[in-house]
Protein backbone atom coordinates (compact mmCIF):
# COMPACT_ATOMS: atom_id res chain seq x y z
CA UNK A 1 0.00 0.00 0.00
CA UNK A 2 0.92 3.44 -0.44
CA UNK A 3 2.23 5.53 2.60
CA UNK A 4 1.00 8.93 3.79
CA UNK A 5 1.12 11.67 1.18
CA UNK A 6 3.24 14.48 1.98
CA UNK A 7 2.05 17.31 -0.22
CA UNK A 8 -1.58 17.65 -2.07
CA UNK A 9 -2.46 20.13 -4.33
CA UNK A 10 -6.04 20.51 -6.38
CA UNK A 11 -5.48 22.57 -8.89
CA UNK A 12 -8.48 23.39 -11.36
CA UNK A 13 -7.81 23.24 -15.11
CA UNK A 14 -10.69 25.30 -17.16
CA UNK A 15 -8.35 27.44 -19.23
CA UNK A 16 -5.18 27.19 -21.14
CA UNK A 17 -3.20 28.86 -17.98
CA UNK A 18 -4.02 25.88 -16.28
CA UNK A 19 -2.36 23.64 -18.55
CA UNK A 20 0.73 25.93 -17.85
CA UNK A 21 0.21 25.75 -14.08
CA UNK A 22 0.00 22.19 -13.85
CA UNK A 23 3.00 22.19 -15.87
CA UNK A 24 5.01 24.00 -13.35
CA UNK A 25 3.39 22.35 -10.31
CA UNK A 26 4.80 19.16 -11.68
CA UNK A 27 7.95 20.44 -12.50
CA UNK A 28 8.67 21.82 -8.86
CA UNK A 29 7.34 18.07 -7.54
CA UNK A 30 9.23 16.40 -10.03
CA UNK A 31 12.21 18.45 -8.46
CA UNK A 32 11.23 17.70 -5.21
CA UNK A 33 11.63 13.87 -5.73
CA UNK A 34 14.54 14.20 -7.12
CA UNK A 35 13.74 12.57 -10.44
CA UNK A 36 16.49 12.50 -12.82
CA UNK A 37 16.39 15.17 -16.22
CA UNK A 38 14.78 12.83 -18.29
CA UNK A 39 12.48 11.32 -16.00
CA UNK A 40 11.31 15.13 -14.90
CA UNK A 41 10.71 16.02 -18.55
CA UNK A 42 9.05 13.14 -19.28
CA UNK A 43 6.14 13.24 -16.12
CA UNK A 44 6.13 17.01 -17.21
CA UNK A 45 5.49 16.55 -20.33
CA UNK A 46 2.64 13.55 -19.79
CA UNK A 47 0.96 16.01 -17.42
CA UNK A 48 0.53 18.84 -19.93
CA UNK A 49 -0.77 15.78 -22.42
CA UNK A 50 -3.49 15.17 -19.46
CA UNK A 51 -4.13 18.32 -18.44
CA UNK A 52 -4.95 19.54 -22.35
CA UNK A 53 -7.03 16.36 -22.13
CA UNK A 54 -9.06 16.71 -19.28
CA UNK A 55 -9.69 20.63 -20.52
CA UNK A 56 -9.86 19.96 -24.23
CA UNK A 57 -12.51 16.63 -24.23
CA UNK A 58 -13.40 16.56 -20.63
CA UNK A 59 -14.91 20.31 -20.42
CA UNK A 60 -12.48 21.28 -17.63
CA UNK A 61 -11.20 18.89 -14.36
CA UNK A 62 -8.92 19.25 -11.71
CA UNK A 63 -5.03 18.00 -11.63
CA UNK A 64 -4.52 16.54 -7.72
CA UNK A 65 -1.02 15.73 -6.91
CA UNK A 66 1.16 14.64 -4.42
CA UNK A 67 3.98 13.21 -3.67
CA UNK A 68 3.90 9.29 -2.62
CA UNK A 69 6.15 6.95 -0.68
CA UNK A 70 6.11 3.29 -0.69
CA UNK A 71 8.63 0.37 -0.16
CA UNK A 72 11.61 3.19 0.49
CA UNK A 73 10.90 4.38 -3.37
CA UNK A 74 9.20 8.43 -3.49
CA UNK A 75 7.69 9.21 -6.88
CA UNK A 76 5.08 11.78 -7.76
CA UNK A 77 1.18 11.37 -8.35
CA UNK A 78 -1.02 12.76 -10.53
CA UNK A 79 -4.71 12.58 -11.05
CA UNK A 80 -6.90 14.35 -13.71
CA UNK A 81 -9.99 14.76 -13.39
CA UNK A 82 -13.39 15.46 -15.48
CA UNK A 83 -17.22 15.38 -15.63
CA UNK A 84 -17.02 15.50 -19.58
CA UNK A 85 -18.28 12.79 -21.81
CA UNK A 86 -16.22 10.27 -20.74
CA UNK A 87 -14.34 7.05 -23.32
CA UNK A 88 -16.69 4.73 -25.04
CA UNK A 89 -14.08 3.08 -26.21
CA UNK A 90 -11.04 2.98 -24.12
CA UNK A 91 -8.99 0.70 -26.89
CA UNK A 92 -9.22 3.27 -29.50
CA UNK A 93 -8.42 6.28 -27.37
CA UNK A 94 -5.43 4.15 -26.63
CA UNK A 95 -4.72 3.69 -29.74
CA UNK A 96 -1.51 5.46 -31.30
CA UNK A 97 -2.55 8.04 -33.96
CA UNK A 98 -6.27 7.93 -33.02
CA UNK A 99 -8.04 11.34 -32.54
CA UNK A 100 -12.25 12.35 -32.33
CA UNK A 101 -10.64 15.71 -33.27
CA UNK A 102 -7.31 17.38 -34.86
CA UNK A 103 -4.67 16.46 -32.82
CA UNK A 104 -2.26 14.35 -33.47
CA UNK A 105 -4.13 11.29 -30.82
CA UNK A 106 -0.91 10.64 -29.22
CA UNK A 107 -1.06 12.32 -25.97
CA UNK A 108 -3.23 9.47 -24.50
CA UNK A 109 -1.16 6.49 -25.75
CA UNK A 110 1.92 8.49 -25.52
CA UNK A 111 1.64 9.60 -21.83
CA UNK A 112 1.19 6.28 -20.81
CA UNK A 113 4.63 5.29 -22.45
CA UNK A 114 6.16 8.29 -20.32
CA UNK A 115 4.93 7.09 -16.96
CA UNK A 116 5.49 4.01 -14.33
CA UNK A 117 1.78 3.51 -13.87
CA UNK A 118 -1.08 4.42 -15.63
CA UNK A 119 -5.02 4.17 -14.35
CA UNK A 120 -7.44 5.04 -16.75
CA UNK A 121 -11.23 4.92 -15.18
CA UNK A 122 -13.75 6.38 -17.37
CA UNK A 123 -17.68 5.96 -17.78
CA UNK A 124 -19.47 7.08 -20.55
CA UNK A 125 -21.75 10.18 -19.41
CA UNK A 126 -19.88 10.51 -16.17
CA UNK A 127 -16.07 11.79 -16.69
CA UNK A 128 -12.77 10.74 -16.80
CA UNK A 129 -9.56 10.10 -14.44
CA UNK A 130 -6.55 9.27 -15.41
CA UNK A 131 -4.36 8.67 -12.51
CA UNK A 132 -0.13 8.37 -13.03
CA UNK A 133 2.84 7.58 -10.85
CA UNK A 134 6.47 8.06 -12.16
CA UNK A 135 9.25 6.82 -9.19
CA UNK A 136 12.28 7.85 -8.63
CA UNK A 137 15.32 5.61 -8.75
CA UNK B 1 -45.18 47.85 -1.52
CA UNK B 2 -42.33 47.31 0.53
CA UNK B 3 -39.82 48.47 -2.14
CA UNK B 4 -41.84 51.85 -2.85
CA UNK B 5 -41.67 52.73 0.97
CA UNK B 6 -37.88 52.08 1.55
CA UNK B 7 -36.86 54.11 -2.00
CA UNK B 8 -39.17 56.93 -0.71
CA UNK B 9 -37.55 57.06 2.54
CA UNK B 10 -34.00 56.78 1.23
CA UNK B 11 -34.98 59.56 -1.71
CA UNK B 12 -36.10 61.82 1.81
CA UNK B 13 -33.04 61.14 3.21
CA UNK B 14 -30.55 61.28 0.11
CA UNK B 15 -32.26 64.81 -1.43
CA UNK B 16 -32.73 66.36 2.58
CA UNK B 17 -29.45 66.40 3.30
CA UNK B 18 -28.02 67.34 -0.25
CA UNK B 19 -25.39 69.22 -0.55
CA UNK B 20 -23.12 68.59 3.12
CA UNK B 21 -23.83 64.80 2.49
CA UNK B 22 -22.31 64.74 -0.31
CA UNK B 23 -19.70 66.91 0.57
CA UNK B 24 -18.72 64.36 3.37
CA UNK B 25 -19.07 61.26 0.71
CA UNK B 26 -16.64 63.57 -1.36
CA UNK B 27 -14.19 63.91 1.66
CA UNK B 28 -14.15 60.47 2.33
CA UNK B 29 -13.07 59.63 -0.92
CA UNK B 30 -10.53 61.45 -1.89
CA UNK B 31 -8.79 61.22 1.72
CA UNK B 32 -8.63 57.49 1.28
CA UNK B 33 -7.25 57.93 -2.32
CA UNK B 34 -4.04 59.43 -0.57
CA UNK B 35 -4.85 62.46 -2.93
CA UNK B 36 -3.76 60.69 -6.34
CA UNK B 37 -7.48 62.02 -7.52
CA UNK B 38 -8.08 65.64 -7.35
CA UNK B 39 -11.20 66.86 -4.94
CA UNK B 40 -13.04 68.12 -7.91
CA UNK B 41 -12.58 64.84 -9.88
CA UNK B 42 -13.86 63.16 -7.36
CA UNK B 43 -16.73 65.21 -6.77
CA UNK B 44 -17.63 65.41 -10.43
CA UNK B 45 -17.65 61.55 -10.42
CA UNK B 46 -19.81 61.16 -7.32
CA UNK B 47 -22.36 64.09 -7.86
CA UNK B 48 -23.13 61.58 -11.33
CA UNK B 49 -24.25 58.67 -9.40
CA UNK B 50 -25.40 60.65 -7.04
CA UNK B 51 -28.09 62.02 -9.69
CA UNK B 52 -27.84 58.61 -10.94
CA UNK B 53 -28.64 56.61 -7.71
CA UNK B 54 -31.80 59.07 -6.70
CA UNK B 55 -32.90 58.48 -10.30
CA UNK B 56 -33.21 54.87 -10.17
CA UNK B 57 -34.60 55.00 -6.48
CA UNK B 58 -37.01 57.58 -7.75
CA UNK B 59 -37.90 54.58 -10.11
CA UNK B 60 -39.03 52.47 -7.25
CA UNK B 61 -36.24 50.18 -7.34
CA UNK B 62 -33.73 48.89 -4.35
CA UNK B 63 -32.18 46.15 -6.53
CA UNK B 64 -28.59 46.87 -7.63
CA UNK B 65 -28.87 44.66 -10.33
CA UNK B 66 -32.16 45.99 -11.59
CA UNK B 67 -32.89 48.15 -14.96
CA UNK B 68 -33.59 51.06 -13.36
CA UNK B 69 -29.81 51.12 -11.73
CA UNK B 70 -28.56 50.87 -15.29
CA UNK B 71 -26.99 54.57 -15.33
CA UNK B 72 -25.70 53.99 -12.05
CA UNK B 73 -23.88 50.86 -13.21
CA UNK B 74 -22.64 52.83 -16.34
CA UNK B 75 -20.88 55.15 -14.22
CA UNK B 76 -19.19 53.05 -11.78
CA UNK B 77 -17.80 50.85 -14.98
CA UNK B 78 -16.29 53.85 -16.23
CA UNK B 79 -15.24 54.52 -12.57
CA UNK B 80 -13.77 51.15 -11.81
CA UNK B 81 -12.30 50.98 -15.22
CA UNK B 82 -10.42 54.31 -14.65
CA UNK B 83 -9.14 53.30 -11.28
CA UNK B 84 -7.83 50.16 -12.29
CA UNK B 85 -6.11 51.29 -15.25
CA UNK B 86 -4.77 54.14 -12.99
CA UNK B 87 -3.33 51.49 -10.46
CA UNK B 88 -5.47 51.54 -7.45
CA UNK B 89 -6.30 48.76 -5.17
CA UNK B 90 -9.75 47.33 -5.31
CA UNK B 91 -10.18 48.60 -1.81
CA UNK B 92 -9.15 51.74 -3.36
CA UNK B 93 -12.04 51.42 -6.14
CA UNK B 94 -14.58 50.27 -4.00
CA UNK B 95 -14.07 53.06 -1.24
CA UNK B 96 -16.10 55.26 -3.59
CA UNK B 97 -19.45 53.09 -3.01
CA UNK B 98 -19.02 51.97 0.42
CA UNK B 99 -18.08 55.64 2.12
CA UNK B 100 -21.77 56.68 1.01
CA UNK B 101 -22.74 54.10 3.05
CA UNK B 102 -21.05 55.08 5.96
CA UNK B 103 -21.65 58.77 5.51
CA UNK B 104 -25.33 57.77 5.93
CA UNK B 105 -25.31 55.14 8.40
CA UNK B 106 -25.64 58.09 11.24
CA UNK B 107 -28.85 59.19 10.00
CA UNK B 108 -30.22 55.87 9.31
CA UNK B 109 -30.06 54.41 12.13
CA UNK B 110 -30.55 57.64 14.13
CA UNK B 111 -33.56 58.51 16.79
CA UNK B 112 -36.48 57.46 14.28
CA UNK B 113 -34.73 54.69 13.27
CA UNK B 114 -35.90 52.33 10.23
CA UNK B 115 -33.90 49.07 10.39
CA UNK B 116 -35.61 47.60 7.13
CA UNK B 117 -34.80 50.73 5.43
CA UNK B 118 -31.19 51.01 6.49
CA UNK B 119 -30.54 46.89 5.82
CA UNK B 120 -32.40 47.34 2.04
CA UNK B 121 -30.12 50.44 1.95
CA UNK B 122 -26.96 48.91 2.96
CA UNK B 123 -27.93 45.42 0.95
CA UNK B 124 -28.09 47.55 -2.25
CA UNK B 125 -24.81 49.51 -1.83
CA UNK B 126 -23.34 45.98 -1.14
CA UNK B 127 -24.37 45.03 -4.37
CA UNK B 128 -23.12 47.72 -5.96
CA UNK B 129 -20.02 47.48 -4.61
CA UNK B 130 -19.16 44.01 -5.52
CA UNK B 131 -19.87 45.33 -8.76
CA UNK B 132 -17.22 47.87 -8.76
CA UNK B 133 -15.35 45.24 -7.63
CA UNK B 134 -16.01 42.68 -10.48
CA UNK B 135 -15.61 44.88 -13.20
CA UNK B 136 -12.08 46.19 -11.37
CA UNK B 137 -10.74 42.74 -11.65
CA UNK B 138 -12.15 42.08 -15.45
CA UNK B 139 -10.23 45.46 -16.16
CA UNK B 140 -6.84 43.43 -14.76
CA UNK B 141 -7.60 41.20 -16.85
CA UNK B 142 -7.97 42.30 -19.91
CA UNK B 143 -4.61 44.73 -19.08
CA UNK B 144 -2.81 41.54 -18.16
CA UNK B 145 -3.99 39.83 -21.40
CA UNK B 146 -2.93 42.63 -23.16
CA UNK B 147 0.44 42.89 -21.87
CA UNK B 148 1.12 39.27 -22.43
CA UNK B 149 -0.08 40.10 -26.34
CA UNK B 150 2.74 42.76 -26.52
CA UNK B 151 5.29 40.01 -24.54
CA UNK B 152 4.52 37.70 -27.73
CA UNK B 153 5.75 39.92 -29.46
CA UNK B 154 8.71 41.10 -27.93
CA UNK B 155 10.03 37.34 -27.48
CA UNK B 156 9.77 36.22 -30.96
CA UNK B 157 13.10 37.95 -32.41
CA UNK B 158 13.85 36.40 -36.25
CA UNK B 159 17.09 36.89 -36.86
CA UNK B 160 19.68 36.84 -39.92
CA UNK B 161 22.16 34.03 -39.35
CA UNK B 162 24.09 34.52 -43.05
CA UNK B 163 23.44 34.90 -46.53
CA UNK B 164 20.19 32.79 -46.97
CA UNK B 165 19.76 31.62 -43.62
CA UNK B 166 17.49 32.91 -40.80
CA UNK B 167 17.08 31.91 -37.29
CA UNK B 168 14.14 31.57 -35.28
CA UNK B 169 15.04 31.32 -31.48
CA UNK B 170 12.08 29.94 -29.70
CA UNK B 171 11.80 30.52 -26.15
CA UNK B 172 8.91 29.93 -23.83
CA UNK B 173 6.25 27.26 -25.13
CA UNK B 174 4.79 27.43 -27.92
CA UNK B 175 0.52 27.42 -27.90
CA UNK B 176 -1.67 28.53 -30.79
CA UNK B 177 -1.65 32.23 -30.61
CA UNK B 178 2.48 32.28 -30.22
CA UNK B 179 2.75 29.99 -33.92
CA UNK B 180 0.84 32.33 -35.56
CA UNK B 181 3.29 34.98 -34.52
CA UNK B 182 6.09 33.25 -34.97
CA UNK B 183 5.06 31.93 -38.72
CA UNK B 184 4.36 35.07 -39.63
CA UNK B 185 7.28 37.06 -38.55
CA UNK B 186 9.40 33.94 -40.22
CA UNK B 187 7.63 33.75 -43.38
CA UNK B 188 7.97 37.80 -43.47
CA UNK B 189 11.78 37.47 -42.90
CA UNK B 190 11.97 34.63 -45.65
CA UNK B 191 10.86 37.25 -47.97
CA UNK B 192 12.55 40.57 -46.96
CA UNK B 193 15.89 38.67 -46.66
CA UNK B 194 15.26 36.55 -49.75
CA UNK B 195 16.21 33.62 -47.71
CA UNK B 196 15.50 30.04 -48.30
CA UNK B 197 16.33 28.51 -45.14
CA UNK B 198 15.04 28.76 -41.47
CA UNK B 199 16.69 27.34 -38.63
CA UNK B 200 13.99 27.09 -35.72
CA UNK B 201 15.74 27.03 -32.07
CA UNK B 202 13.73 25.16 -29.65
CA UNK B 203 16.87 25.51 -27.02
CA UNK B 204 14.45 27.60 -25.04
CA UNK B 205 11.41 25.07 -25.03
CA UNK B 206 10.95 23.53 -21.61
CA UNK B 207 8.32 21.06 -22.78
CA UNK B 208 7.81 19.47 -26.21
CA UNK B 209 4.05 17.96 -25.99
CA UNK B 210 1.85 16.64 -29.03
CA UNK B 211 0.88 20.50 -29.51
CA UNK B 212 4.12 21.87 -29.25
CA UNK B 213 5.19 19.47 -32.40
CA UNK B 214 1.91 19.70 -33.86
CA UNK B 215 2.51 23.16 -33.89
CA UNK B 216 6.31 23.14 -35.53
CA UNK B 217 5.08 20.96 -37.99
CA UNK B 218 2.45 23.53 -39.24
CA UNK B 219 5.48 26.32 -39.23
CA UNK B 220 7.77 23.91 -41.04
CA UNK B 221 4.73 23.34 -43.81
CA UNK B 222 4.63 27.01 -44.14
CA UNK B 223 8.15 27.20 -44.78
CA UNK B 224 7.93 24.85 -47.43
CA UNK B 225 4.62 26.46 -49.40
CA UNK B 226 6.96 29.23 -49.66
CA UNK B 227 9.93 26.95 -51.44
CA UNK B 228 11.81 27.57 -47.69
CA UNK B 229 13.23 24.75 -45.97
CA UNK B 230 13.23 23.98 -42.10
CA UNK B 231 15.76 22.63 -39.75
CA UNK B 232 15.28 22.34 -36.62
CA UNK B 233 17.72 22.61 -33.46
CA UNK B 234 18.14 23.14 -29.70
CA UNK B 235 16.93 19.58 -29.30
CA UNK B 236 18.73 18.09 -25.97
CA UNK B 237 18.89 14.49 -25.20
CA UNK B 238 16.07 14.83 -22.45
CA UNK B 239 13.55 15.85 -25.20
CA UNK B 240 14.60 14.00 -27.70
CA UNK B 241 13.89 10.71 -25.43
CA UNK B 242 10.64 11.93 -24.61
CA UNK B 243 9.53 12.50 -28.24
CA UNK B 244 10.59 9.00 -29.10
CA UNK B 245 8.46 7.63 -26.13
CA UNK B 246 5.15 9.52 -26.90
CA UNK B 247 5.50 8.61 -30.61
CA UNK B 248 5.95 11.99 -31.98
CA UNK B 249 7.52 11.54 -35.83
CA UNK B 250 8.60 14.75 -37.32
CA UNK B 251 9.46 12.43 -40.89
CA UNK B 252 11.96 13.95 -43.31
CA UNK B 253 12.37 17.12 -41.24
CA UNK B 254 15.97 17.43 -40.27
CA UNK B 255 16.72 17.77 -36.79
CA UNK B 256 20.06 18.87 -35.29
CA UNK B 257 21.07 18.91 -31.40
CA UNK B 258 22.78 22.36 -31.89
CA UNK B 259 22.48 25.41 -33.27
CA UNK B 260 25.88 25.16 -35.18
CA UNK B 261 24.87 21.98 -36.49
CA UNK B 262 22.24 23.36 -38.02
CA UNK B 263 23.94 26.41 -39.52
CA UNK B 264 26.54 23.75 -41.09
CA UNK B 265 23.53 21.82 -42.37
CA UNK B 266 21.64 24.69 -43.74
CA UNK B 267 24.47 25.92 -44.84
CA UNK B 268 25.34 22.99 -47.01
CA UNK B 269 21.68 23.09 -48.55
CA UNK B 270 22.19 26.62 -49.65
CA UNK B 271 25.39 25.52 -51.69
CA UNK B 272 27.60 27.61 -49.33
CA UNK B 273 30.76 25.64 -47.58
CA UNK B 274 32.33 26.66 -44.88
CA UNK B 275 35.74 25.40 -44.32
CA UNK B 276 38.87 25.85 -41.42
CA UNK B 277 42.31 27.33 -42.89
CA UNK B 278 45.28 27.51 -40.68
CA UNK B 279 45.38 30.52 -39.11
CA UNK B 280 46.81 33.73 -40.37
CA UNK B 281 50.00 35.09 -38.56
CA UNK B 282 49.01 37.78 -36.44
CA UNK B 283 45.44 36.95 -36.81
CA UNK B 284 45.23 36.74 -32.72
N1 LIG C 1 -10.62 13.35 -20.57
C1 LIG C 1 -11.19 12.88 -21.68
N2 LIG C 1 -12.54 12.90 -21.82
C2 LIG C 1 -13.12 12.46 -22.96
N3 LIG C 1 -12.46 11.95 -24.00
C3 LIG C 1 -11.12 11.89 -23.94
C4 LIG C 1 -10.41 12.35 -22.78
N4 LIG C 1 -9.10 12.15 -23.00
C5 LIG C 1 -8.98 11.63 -24.22
N5 LIG C 1 -10.18 11.46 -24.80
C6 LIG C 1 -10.46 10.87 -26.12
O1 LIG C 1 -9.36 10.09 -26.51
C7 LIG C 1 -8.85 10.53 -27.75
C8 LIG C 1 -7.36 10.32 -27.80
O2 LIG C 1 -6.72 11.20 -26.86
P1 LIG C 1 -5.26 11.70 -27.19
O3 LIG C 1 -4.83 12.62 -26.11
O4 LIG C 1 -4.40 10.52 -27.44
O5 LIG C 1 -5.43 12.48 -28.57
P2 LIG C 1 -5.95 13.96 -28.85
O6 LIG C 1 -6.14 14.68 -27.57
O7 LIG C 1 -7.11 13.88 -29.75
O8 LIG C 1 -4.72 14.60 -29.63
P3 LIG C 1 -3.27 14.97 -29.05
O9 LIG C 1 -2.31 14.06 -29.71
O10 LIG C 1 -3.04 16.38 -29.42
O11 LIG C 1 -3.31 14.75 -27.58
C9 LIG C 1 -9.27 11.96 -27.87
O12 LIG C 1 -9.35 12.39 -29.22
C10 LIG C 1 -10.64 11.93 -27.17
O13 LIG C 1 -11.64 11.50 -28.05
MG1 LIG D 1 -4.66 14.85 -26.13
Amino acid sequence: MTGPSRTSEVLEITTTAGVVQARQQVRVLAQQCRLSLVDQTKLITAASELARNTLVHGGGGTMTALLVEERARRGVRLSFADHGPGIADVDLALTDGWTSGTGMGLGLSGSKRLVDDFVLDTTPGEGTTVTITKWGR
Amino acid sequence: MADKHVSERLIALLSGRGEDLGAEWAEKVTGSLGGRVARAEVERELREIYAALVAALSDGSVDGYDEAFGEVRALLTELSRNRALQGFTPTETAVSVFALKQVLEPSLVGEDSDADAYLRFAALLDTLGLFTIEVYSRTREELIAAQAEQLLELSTPVVKLWEGVIGVPLVGTLDSARTMVVMEKMLQALIDTGSEQAIIDITGVPTVDTEVAQHLLKTVVAARLMGAECTISGIRPQIAQTIVALGIDFGDIVTKSTLADALRHALRRSGTTVSRTAPQAGAR
